[in-house]
């Protein structure tokens, strides 16, 4: 089994539960910078996915599962979004050149994000995996994400011998996540963009490594694992409750604006805010994960809120914790209600439940 | 119509208080109305609470005697009733207010709320949105319902309205309709124009308030759920027409909610609204206007773009809502929802019936605004 992208949490992750699992021989772990962390008796071979040189691995190995993680919308280190770009893009398009040629891959599975559906106002509530965008993402993660999909769906047709499994998973939150949400939401202050809230939906880092399992060994009786899968957890946060949960502040910022500050805040290098997270935090962005227990057969561990509350939890109290918040609230309770008996006959507030 | 009798609680007749829950999350409002706190809101919110504490306690037995607070949807505390109205001349009442308004505040401030996959937040819809609604539907228009049992009690059902009016305060209307008379206590989901998704504010509320963008997909999905859904599928023909077009019903749009519903197996309950026509009659349309602001229309009333905001005040008719027998999809067979012979015949059906109502109501109505 080959994956690339190990030198990111997500990828060490992945390689050091997989090599546990049996039928799985030997895990080799690629990517252009060595990784930080322990990799198990994972072999780390130092390759850059954008050279041809990833051919001559495959074919070494006799790789028969590929597992491409190496789509990511942050930079690794010190690059720019140009390098990652071209991670993501001629990454997937070398990587996918080799599988073909190599005649011992079997299987391949490839990290996608939610991000390809874009958001805008006129889209459907749910995106189901059949939804098509209604408007193209223009630029950023969300157009690279499009991009690879495309090849890899090419390439499913050129070789439609291989087992071709497309992830495409909502936010990645947990308390390792380095996505550009999870960047996002660990801004002291949050800007939101002015009479907006947008519904967002999370999935938990345990989860992308446990639906990465299911989908680079065989499938389980009864369930099929190649095709395009939605992965998220159940239920629907929307970024009000979000920055109230994890008790940061909002200051809603009116729409043009918004990019301004945008602008500042990646030049000062604070956090990657193109316009389509702009967009997501505009309209926001849920998908329906039906396909995903039914097809695939996964059931997520953790819902959207649980994930959220594990995320809210690694990151510390924000400057206004919910917490401090609710003893404000309930020291007035205290102060206007000094006998709690009201409690007791309280069937007219069922809310209070 | 006679069936109005049918209901357990009628939405005139029994006004002396049946439920008193309401006021208890009405009193909520001022505080928990400001939703987008910043950090700074939650110190002044607290204060304002306290401060408001007392009069809106004295204000309660006033609003608890008041009208129609009867078609509450949880309902089954109707014995209840009684007894909190003896709490209310008790005075113990609006404590239990101000806990109930806390705890919602409480709830609102920490995020320890819920939003389905389409951002409808029910307890925010419940005890802020409709209280604010309310007051328009109960005091301004004054609207009348009728037929409300024939939206069924569980499963989907799609309630298909006529639209007029300018401002879509029709499905507003009609949805506290739902809400406030329905035994069963439904909320209707509203299928809403993509244009009530680019504005900023109307976006946010119109999700909470459990609106969705009137698409194929949205409302298949809502039906599947077992959820009301309202649409109003003449669109900006039907809000957007002159005056003197009033009660004549647009075509259709291409019928998809008729196909929608038979793949959902849901009945279509046809709805007509008569009162919603005249708030503001559109004597023109400033169509270059319009284009330049990127609206469908921009209308021209005696009053409108003359007398500035007071101009955009509604005139305050007199409503009917009537809910209309419910026609069933479910004896089709499957593929029959691509029949666009049957289609067309259905829509016709619905459309039919609307009109015809609308003609009955409006020759029962003795005057536009009484």
């Amino acid at each position: 089994m080959l994956v690339t992208g190990v030198a990111r949490q997500l990828g060490g992750r992945f390689v050091r539960r997989v090599q546990r699992d049996p039928g799985v021989e030997r895990v080799i772990g690629v990517d252009a910078v060595p990784p930080p962390h322990r990799l198990g008796t994972a072999e780390f071979v130092r390759a850059d996915i954008r050279q041809p040189a990833i051919g001559r691995v495959l074919a070494e190995y006799e790789v028969d599962t590929v597992v491409h993680l190496d789509v990511t919308g942050t930079p690794l280190g010190s690059g720019g979004r140009t390098a990652v770009k071209e991670t993501n893009v001629i990454g997937t398009m070398q990587l996918l050149g080799a599988c073909q040629k190599s005649p011992t891959v079997s299987r391949l599975v490839v990290k996608s994000s939610t991000n390809v559906y874009g958001s805008a106002p006129r889209d459907p509530a749910v995106f189901l995996e059949t939804t098509p965008a209604k408007a193209l993402p223009s630029g950023g993660f969300a157009k690279d994400a499009v991009e690879v999909e495309g090849y890899v769906r090419g390439f499913a047709r050129r070789r439609p011998d291989v087992a071709v499994c497309v992830l495409r998973f909502a936010n990645i939150l947990g308390p390792a996540a380095d996505s550009p949400l999870a960047e996002y939401l660990s801004l002291p202050v949050l800007p939101t963009v002015f009479g907006y809230d947008p519904r967002l939906q999370f999935v938990h880092e345990d989860d992308v490594v446990e639906v990465l399992r299911i989908a680079s060994h065989e499938p389980r009786r009864g369930t099929l694992n190649s095709g395009t899968f939605n992965v998220a957890g159940d239920g629907v946060l929307t970024l009000s409750q979000c920055s109230r949960r994890l008790g940061r502040p909002t200051v809603a910022v009116p729409m043009p604006a918004v990019t301004w500050i945008g602008t500042a805040l990646r030049t000062v290098g604070v956090t990657d805010f193109s316009p389509e997270q702009i967009r997501l935090l505009m309209h926001g962005r849920v998908v329906s994960t039906a396909q995903m227990r039914e097809t695939l057969g996964f059931e997520p561990k953790y819902t959207t809120v649980e994930t959220f509350a594990d995320f809210a939890r690694s990151r510390g109290p924000g400057l206004l914790p919910p917490e401090a918040v609710a003893g404000v609230v309930d020291r007035i309770a205290a102060r206007q209600l000094p006998l709690p008996g009201g409690g007791s006959r309280a069937k007219t507030t069922p809310s209070a439940g | 119509m006679a069936d109005a009798k049918v209901i357990p609680f009628d939405d005139d007749r029994p006004r002396s208080g049946a439920a008193t829950p309401r006021p208890a999350r009405r009193r909520s409002l001022p505080g928990g109305g400001r939703r987008r706190n910043g950090e700074g809101a939650v110190s002044p919110l607290p204060g304002a609470q306290a401060a408001s504490g007392e009069p809106q306690g004295a204000a309660g037995p006033r609003e608890a005697a008041g009208p129609r607070d009867v078609g509450e949807p949880p309902a089954p505390d109707v014995p209840s009733g009684a007894e909190a109205r003896a709490d209310a001349a008790g005075g113990g009442d609006w404590e239990r207010r101000i806990a109930g308004g806390l705890a919602f505040l409480r709830r609102r401030l920490t995020g320890e709320y819920e939003v389905d996959e389409f951002g409808y937040d029910e307890e925010l819809t419940d005890q802020v949105l409709m209280s604010l609604l309310r007051p328009l539907y109960e005091k301004y228009f004054r609207v009348e319902v009728k037929g409300i049992e024939n939206i069924p009690s569980e499963g989907g059902a799609l309630v298909v309205a006529n639209h007029s009016g300018v401002l879509p305060l029709d499905g507003l209307m009609m949805q506290v309709a739902v809400h406030d008379n329905h035994p069963a206590g439904r909320h209707l989901r509203l299928l809403a124009a993509d244009l009530v998704f680019m504005l900023p504010v109307v976006n946010e509320l119109a999700r909470k308030a459990g609106h969705t963008l009137a698409c194929a997909e949205d409302a298949e999905r809502l039906l599947q759920r077992g959820e009301v859904v309202g649409v109003m599928p003449e669109g900006f023909k039907g809000i957007g027409k002159p005056f003197g077009e009033r009660y004549k019903l647009q075509r259709f749009g291409r019928g998809g909610f008729v196909s929608t519903a038979l793949r959902a197996g849901a009945p279509i309950v046809p709805c007509s609204i008569v009162g919603a026509e005249e708030i503001y009659p559109m004597i023109g349309n400033v169509k270059t206007l319009a284009r330049v602001l990127g609206i469908p229309y921009f209308p021209v009333t005696p009053t409108f773009p003359w007398l500035g905001p007071l101009g955009a005040l509604p005139l305050p008719t007199k409503w009917t809502i009537q809910f209309g027998e419910p026609i069933p999809t479910d004896g089709f067979p499957l593929e029959a929802a691509e029949d666009p012979m049957l289609m067309f015949n259905l829509t016709d059906q619905v459309r039919e019936q609307i009109q015809h109502t609308l003609y009955k109501l409006l020759v029962q109505r003795r005057s536009v605004f009484f």
